[in-house]
């Protein structure tokens, strides 16, 4: 088991259940630390709620019920023990919607950092601060205007917000469902720019509907049917190769 | 191969051949859109009809109070010489400085004084000119200035209310001519009546002053606000935070929504009951009348803040969440703060209604004849709507512009507590 000093993240036959209907249906999946994985699939087909149980945020929905095991470097991520603040600090998340708080600039970034105690002072925290903007690829835009609100940035500049107040806390894994849907195309090659560059510092998991995004930005891909795991290998053998006829299907078919 | 293409189309059902293009130049069509310019023409006036309507409501009635009540802030004065030097008074002026001047100056008679001098200046009638309170200004001004006490002096004292009202409107024929007399004599003068915003309650129009019910109703409201709004708030917190919604969260639901609903004086029954009968606490007391208007108020600041606080998106929860906010965290630096304008109005409207409240506080004895203002929480006071009510009841015609000049105070106290309120929710209130 020399390769799993490798794995991230693994899930071992994962089923979800919203009371009492399966979305996910024994899903067993290992996240590279090297890597940025690609979720893809029709919609409805769980993606959303397989990414969402890699941070517990599935948590916060009554209903939800998972079954299997999820570690996290090994540990447990389900276990009672496991503290669920501190496991969203190290798996920070990014949201379809842009969702920067209503706050400065400045505040939606040190939020995280401050409420977790990771600068010891003022200048501290502004440098984690221009840091994180900064690889973001947002600082050259906001340095002049970091007491502006949040909500006043352009679609494409608050999601660069919302991943610099994500990597602000300094995560080892970062989640990212659909970061582009709301994007037109050139705040898009941003991100996807961005997630390259973040590549290798960062596991990476992000759900895309974009064909060709997956393919740009990712070296695993996943896809997903109707709740289950249908395969799952290297990007490009993927789209180029799918052992699966309903990976091809999927795949053409949105090529067209 | 358009050919085999169109054989594979499956057959629908055939097109008319020609589809006539809507005219919307005929009769029928130009009477359709007629109609509906002239809905929309009808709402927009019923809309400002009943806004003029609303506007006319409230203007006639602060018209009305206005010229009611703004004499009730005035009073007539009417200048008495006084024969100090022979009145007869007995008092060391060493004691007219210090705390106990009062006391020395009404065990020397001075209130027997000024009769005295009304009846020499005006005739045997003369002292029903003046208010039963005109010794006091006699009083003041020896305190004033000890020197008067020598000789001669003319004080301005109150005048009774008949010659009060005949002063400032119309009263009875031998009153009216009473002030001609004065007032060629430049004898009488009206002015601001500050003893009406500094005395209390008083069974004399003259005497009777607001201040004592004023500082009982903020005595009280302030009370019910430190009870009602941090149990409010935390309760709607709790219920739309943390309580699992089931059987028992629904029950709690549907029970504060009926609280929000039940008559107030039932809530009075209640303090009686609670606060006076098990817990002892003392009648007529600012302490009890503001615990029984917080449970009245509670369940509004509840269901508002509840309303707030689902009104917060999601997404903002999901956004702190996602970078390990703790519960309480996301509460305490989201959710409330961007709840907090709405649960402010809800409060406001709460707020209002209790200052306004009478009902309860009749039950819990708060319409007691109360002529010291209260010194704290626990002394027996009355509140604003009660001593407007009480003086609404009194047959004196002096209290009728008492009456409107108590609810331009409590007005005046409305308008300055939702000021707050506003200003407040306005700093509070999040720009998008
Ligand atoms: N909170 C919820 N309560 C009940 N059912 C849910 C909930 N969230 C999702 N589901 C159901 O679970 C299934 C998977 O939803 P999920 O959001 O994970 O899909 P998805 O792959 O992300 O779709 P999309 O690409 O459209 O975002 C769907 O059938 C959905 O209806
Ligand atoms: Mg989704």
């Amino acid at each position: 088991m020399t390769i799993s000093n490798q794995h991230k993240i693994c899930a071992k036959r994962v089923s979800v259940y919203y009371g009492a209907k399966k979305a996910i249906d024994d899903v067993s999946l290992n996240f590279d630390q090297r890597y940025v994985t690609a979720l893809i699939g029709p919609s409805g087909c769980g993606k959303s709620t397989f990414l969402r149980t890699l941070n517990r945020m599935n948590d916060t929905v009554p209903s939800a019920r998972i079954e299997g095991d999820i570690t996290l470097d090994g540990e447990d991520i389900y276990d009672p023990s496991m503290d669920v603040v501190q496991l969203r600090a190290r798996v920070g998340m990014v949201f379809q919607k842009p969702n920067p708080f209503p706050k400065s600039i400045f505040e939606n970034v040190a939020y995280g950092p401050r409420i977790h105690g990771l600068a010891a002072n003022k200048t501290q925290l502004a440098e984690i601060v221009e840091r994180s903007l900064r690889r973001a690829g947002l600082w050259d835009e906001v340095k002049d205007r970091l007491s502006d609100s949040g909500t006043a940035l352009s679609g494409g500049q608050q999601q660069r917000l919302c991943i610099a107040r994500a990597i602000a806390v300094d995560p080892e894994v970062i989640l990212m469902d659909e970061p582009c849907s709301a994007l037109d195309p050139i705040a898009t090659a941003k991100i996807e720019e961005l997630i390259h560059e973040l590549n290798g510092r960062y596991a990476i998991v992000i759900v895309t509907h974009n064909m060709q995004q997956a393919a740009r930005v990712s070296q695993r891909t996943a896809f997903f049917h109707l709740g289950t795991l249908v395969e799952y290998g290297a990007t490009s053998d993927i789209f180029t190769n799918p052992r699966q006829e309903r990976t091809k299907d999927y795949i053409t078919g949105r090529y067209g | 191969m358009s050919e085999t293409l169109v054989a594979q189309l499956p057959v629908g059902p055939a097109e008319p051949a020609e589809r006539a293009p809507t005219d919307w130049r005929t009769q029928s069509m130009q009477r359709r859109i007629r109609q509906r310019y002239a809905a929309e023409r009808r709402f927009r006036l019923l809309g400002m009809a009943a806004v003029v309507l609303s506007a006319g409501f409230l203007a006639v009635l602060l018209v009305t109070m206005v010229y009611n009540g703004a004499s009730g802030f005035l009073r007539t004065e009417i200048a008495l010489p006084v024969d100090f030097a022979n009145a007869g008074l007995t008092v060391d002026p060493a004691r007219l400085k210090g705390p106990g001047a009062d006391l020395a100056l009404a065990g020397a008679g001075v209130e027997n004084a000024t009769k005295t001098a009304a009846i020499a200046a005006f005739g045997p009638q003369g002292s029903d000119l003046l208010s039963d309170g005109a010794w006091l200004s006699v009083r003041a001004a020896i305190k004033r200035d000890p020197a008067i006490m020598r000789g001669r002096s003319i004080v301005w004292v109150p005048a009774s209310d008949a010659i009060d009202i005949a002063a400032k409107r119309t009263g009875s024929p031998e009153n009216e001519a009473i002030v001609a007399h004065f007032k060629q004599r430049n004898a009488i003068a009206t002015g601001f009546n500050w003893p009406f915003l500094t005395a209390s309650d008083s069974n004399d129009s003259t005497r009777a002053g607001i201040w004592g019910a004023f500082k009982g109703s903020l005595f009280t409201m302030i009370v019910t606000l430190l009870i009602a709004f941090p149990i409010g708030v935390l309760s709607a917190l709790y219920l739309e935070e943390y309580a699992p919604r089931n059987r028992w969260t629904d029950l709690i639901e549907v029970s504060i929504n009926n609280l929000a609903a039940v008559p107030s004086i039932i809530f009075g029954l209640l303090g009686l009951a609670v606060f006076l009968g098990t817990f002892g606490l003392p009648r007529s007391a600012p302490i009890v009348g503001g615990l029984t208007l917080a449970l009245m108020t509670m369940p509004v600041i509840v269901i508002a803040g509840r309303n707030a606080i689902k009104g917060v998106p999601p997404s903002i929860r999901d956004a702190a969440l996602g970078i390990g906010a703790s519960p309480i965290q996301v509460v305490f630096h989201h959710v409330l703060p961007l709840a907090l304008p709405g649960i402010l109005t809800g409060t406001i409207i709460g707020m209002a209604r209790a200052l306004g409240e009478t009902a309860p506080l009749l039950m819990i004895g708060m319409r007691a004849f109360i002529s010291a203002p209260p010194a704290g929480l626990s002394d027996p006071s009355t509140v604003l709507p009660v001593q407007i009510f009480l003086w609404s009841d009194q047959i004196d015609r002096g209290f009728v512009e008492k009456t409107s000049a108590a609810i331009i105070v409590l007005l005046v106290f409305l308008l300055a507590m939702n000021g707050i309120a506003i200003y407040l929710r306005n700093k509070f209130e999040t720009r998008w």
